[in-house]
């Protein structure tokens, strides 16, 4: 079992779990995620390891309550235990001086970006982060961010915090001046990784986007998580989950993570019209 | 004497297709006895060369005919750890009985259903095998993953005495028995009872351990203090056919879609969490033992027509025969000397159909088996919705990925040599993983002879260590 040791709400259903995983915190680095299970009948779902403490034995998760596994989640408290989480599992990202890298986290992406930012900056790079959200409520690990970027752009859709706007509009400014940019990472809804492939795709500036297809395993036994990239079949949880952003297909992997929607709305007694399934 | 087999009774097709529940019955006590009078007792048993495990297959019949049904347990478990899946799944008709001289002018003994008898008897009694353990261990061994390799493995060298823990990836130990083998061919309270068996030996079981990430092998070796490995990862990694329309909604790898229902207990859904998609008419492409399960499984959960599609003919079909008799019983259609082309899909990324070519067989091709070769112009299209890949497993890459010095072949399959050593100091490896897709008692058959090999390798490792001193 895996206790719960703190909870903390982020941002309306935006929730931050401790956990003591001292396997798993001996050995993740940024980019890597786990797969937990909460009980018997419970689904297995990925999610990204946030930040880790080696010494306490312990990682963090936050998590967006989409559906039914992630609200049964935010439901439990500090104190309660998960019944599996495996991991760390995937590829870790690739850490070294580049030069300018941008790291651009969208909503619940902001999560996954932070450990990777912060890695990028510990080997040298100047790193400049971009975070957005579609209002200030929804923001998040914004002092996280602030204290480990070189600059930090904000942006909103409704322009309650920072710029209004979307994420890639200080990407494309940046780019549109000349600005040198060795890399881009960029979490967060695939919607939003698919704009910034197309971004940078004419610069030429090679980027990377951390995919979140539907799972079940995550050790490369199903092929649940495929997605084309380059025209070839990968496995996100064993080949990636990160892949050149110029190369994956993205509209794919959308059509690919709706498969269960009608399965899913089926088990709400609201008949799928709460605010999860906007 | 008949000469044909006792029946085992069955559950009616028409009722088994559309539950979960056990197909078959299994013997009661006088048809078990009267199965076993069958046996002739050779006194050179040729059927004992057919068994991966060298069960003394006379003996324990003989038991069984003379109503002792506790000797006859006892008898196989001295060389089967787990006799209630193996008389459920072996292929009986390619192993021990294949050699049954009975068989020579009938049907042979069924040494399967016998075995199955006597361990399920034993198991509603709630009996167990007595071990004495030595009061210091002779040594710490690791085994990586909980498929029927491992646990043999892990079984063999818990009644020598070494201190054994077995890492598995999944949340359940069981392998293929867990996620792959429906519940009506095994119910997994089987698989689970058996595991406890081995519990009750000493064996440690870490399940979410996912080597290569958890821990690597040179961890275990050095840091964790293990004398020896033993890897039995066996064959996990789908094989898709690389057509197009291949990552459509509703078209699933056998081993997704099987995990689902097996291991996630999809067909409980909503009360289990995870869904499962059926369809109402599924395609399953392949015809081996997977196929027939991924075919039957979908009956079960409500589809209306199932096809299995299949390029070569009846003849060459890889599935046990009993299985396609079974799947035929059920209602499951046969679409055979047919080949997939493409998947067609619908606007909002569904499959609606599998466009299919008729195919003629030719000219035999290495594999000794008329190869088929596609009939031009004969392309149809198959109405379905749901399409289920069954053609094939290859190895997972991620210990040979995260282990300097572990050779493999070009498939990706570890090598070893026959008693299961690898290239690697220490290192041994058996099962699915070295052989490619085979059989349940052929990787029970390689975790014990790789069981005796470390018991070997770690005896002489200390003698060495001592005498050094
Ligand atoms: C490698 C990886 C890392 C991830 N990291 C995080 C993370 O750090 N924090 C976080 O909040 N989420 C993360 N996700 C997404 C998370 O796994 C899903 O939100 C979760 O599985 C949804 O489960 P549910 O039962 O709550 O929702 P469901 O009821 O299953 O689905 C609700 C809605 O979410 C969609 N959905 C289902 N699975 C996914 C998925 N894998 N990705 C996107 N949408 C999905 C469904 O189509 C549906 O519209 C990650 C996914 C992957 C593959
Ligand atoms: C659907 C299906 C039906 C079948 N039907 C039959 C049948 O009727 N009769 C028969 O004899 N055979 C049958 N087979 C074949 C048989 O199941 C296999 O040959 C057998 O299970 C192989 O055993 P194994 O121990 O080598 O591997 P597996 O059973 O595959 O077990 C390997 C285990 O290792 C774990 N693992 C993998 N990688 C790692 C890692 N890195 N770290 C930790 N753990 C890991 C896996 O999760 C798995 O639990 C069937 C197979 C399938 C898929
Ligand atoms: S284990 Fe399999 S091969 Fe051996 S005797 Fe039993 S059924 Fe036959
Ligand atoms: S070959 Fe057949 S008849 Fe002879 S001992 Fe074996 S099971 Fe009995
Ligand atoms: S999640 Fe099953 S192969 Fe990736």
């Amino acid at each position: 079992m895996f206790t719960i040791l703190k909870k903390q709400e982020l941002a309306p259903s935006v929730k931050l779990f401790v956990v003591q995983a001292p396997l798993i915190a001996r050995k993740c680095q940024p980019g890597q995620f786990v797969i937990l299970r909460i009980d018997e009948d419970g689904e297995r779902i990925p999610l990204t390891i946030a930040d880790f403490d080696r010494a306490a034995g312990t990682i963090t998760l936050i998590f967006q309550e989409v559906g039914h596994t992630t609200r049964q989640l935010g439901r439990l408290s500090a104190g309660d235990a998960l019944l599996d989480l495996a991991g760390p599992l995937g590829k870790a990202t690739h850490i070294e001086k580049f030069g300018t890298v941008v790291c651009v986290g969208g909503g619940i992406g902001v999560a996954p970006v932070y450990p990777i930012a912060r890695a990028y900056k510990e080997a040298g790079n100047k790193v400049i982060s971009i975070i957005g959200a579609r209002n200030a409520d929804l923001l998040i690990l914004e002092q996280e961010m602030a204290t480990i970027s070189d600059v930090l752009y904000i942006t909103t859709d409704d322009g309650s915090k920072g710029r209004k706007g979307l994420v890639i509009d200080p990407l494309k400014e940046m780019l549109a001046a000349g600005e040198k940019i060795d890399l881009v990472m960029a979490i967060g809804p695939v919607i939003m990784m698919k704009s910034v492939a197309e971004v940078t795709r004419p610069y030429g500036v090679h980027t990377i986007v951390s995919l979140n297809p539907i799972m079940v395993d995550g050790t490369g036994m199903c092929g649940g998580c495929r997605v084309s990239v380059g025209n070839k079949n990968k496995f996100a949880c064993v080949d990636g989950p990160e892949f050149n952003a110029h190369e994956v297909d993205f509209d794919g992997l959308m059509a690919r993570q709706k498969m269960y929607h009608s399965y899913e709305r089926r088990e709400h007694r609201c008949g799928g019209d709460c605010s999860c399934h906007r | 004497m008949s000469s044909i087999k006792h029946k085992m009774p069955e559950q009616q097709p028409e009722i088994r297709r559309r539950n979960f529940d056990e197909v078959a019955l299994g013997y009661d006590d006088t048809t078990a006895k009267a199965e076993a009078s069958r046996c002739l007792q050779c006194k050179t048993a040729p059927c004992r060369q057919g068994c991966p495990v060298g069960i003394n297959i006379p003996a324990f019949i003989k038991h069984i005919r003379e109503g002792d049904f506790t000797a006859a347990i006892d008898e196989i478990k001295t060389k089967n750890n787990l006799p209630a899946i193996c008389g459920r799944v072996c292929p009986q008709e390619d192993q021990c009985e294949k050699f049954c001289v009975v068989g020579k002018k009938g049907e042979p003994v069924g040494i399967g259903r016998l075995e199955r008898f006597a361990a399920d008897y034993a198991r509603a009694r709630g009996r167990k095998q007595k071990v004495i353990l030595p009061p210091e261990p002779l040594g710490k061994v690791a085994v990586i993953g909980a498929g029927p390799a491992g646990l043999s493995a892990a079984g063999d060298l818990a009644r020598m005495g070494y201190k054994v823990t077995v890492f598995e990836a999944l949340h359940a130990p069981g392998g293929v028995l867990m996620y792959g083998i429906p519940e009506f061919r095994l119910p997994k309270e089987i698989v689970r009872q058996e595991i406890e068996e081995l519990k009750e030996l000493g064996v440690e079981i870490v399940v979410n351990a996912v080597i290569g990430k958890t821990f690597t092998i040179d961890e275990l070796l050095t840091e964790e203090g293990f004398d020896a490995v033993f890897i039995g990862t066996g064959a996990g990694l789908p094989h898709f056919m690389d057509i197009p329309g291949e990552n459509l909604n509703g078209v699933y790898s056998a081993n997704e879609f099987l995990t689902r229902v097996n291991l996630m207990k999809a067909y409980k859904f909503p009360e289990a969490g995870t869904p499962v998609h059926a369809g109402k008419r599924v395609a399953v492409v392949g015809a081996g033992n997977v196929a027939m399960d991924a075919a039957r499984t979908a009956l079960r959960l409500g589809a209306e027509n199932v096809y299995i599609v299949y390029r070569r003919s009846e003849e060459e079909m890889p599935a046990r025969a009993e299985e396609i008799e079974h799947a035929k019983e059920e209602g499951v259609e046969f679409r055979l000397l047919t080949n997939p082309v493409r998947i067609i899909g619908d606007e909002r990324g569904w499959v609606k159909g599998l466009e299919c070519i008729r195919m003629e067989l030719g000219e035999p091709d290495e594999s000794g088996r008329r190869k088929p070769v596609p009939i031009a112009n004969s392309n149809f299209v198959l109405d379905v919705d749901t399409v289920i890949m069954a053609i094939g497993q290859g190895p997972n890459p991620l210990i040979q990925q995260t282990t300097p010095g572990l050779a493999v072949n070009k498939r990706g399959n570890i090598t070893t040599d026959e008693t299961g050593r690898t290239s690697k100091e220490g290192v041994f490896a058996g099962g699915d993983i070295v052989t490619g897709a085979a059989t349940v008692i052929q990787a029970m058959g390689a975790g014990k002879k790789a069981a005796a090999a470390i018991h070997e390798y770690v005896q002489n490792k200390r003698k060495g260590a001592r005498n050094s001193q």
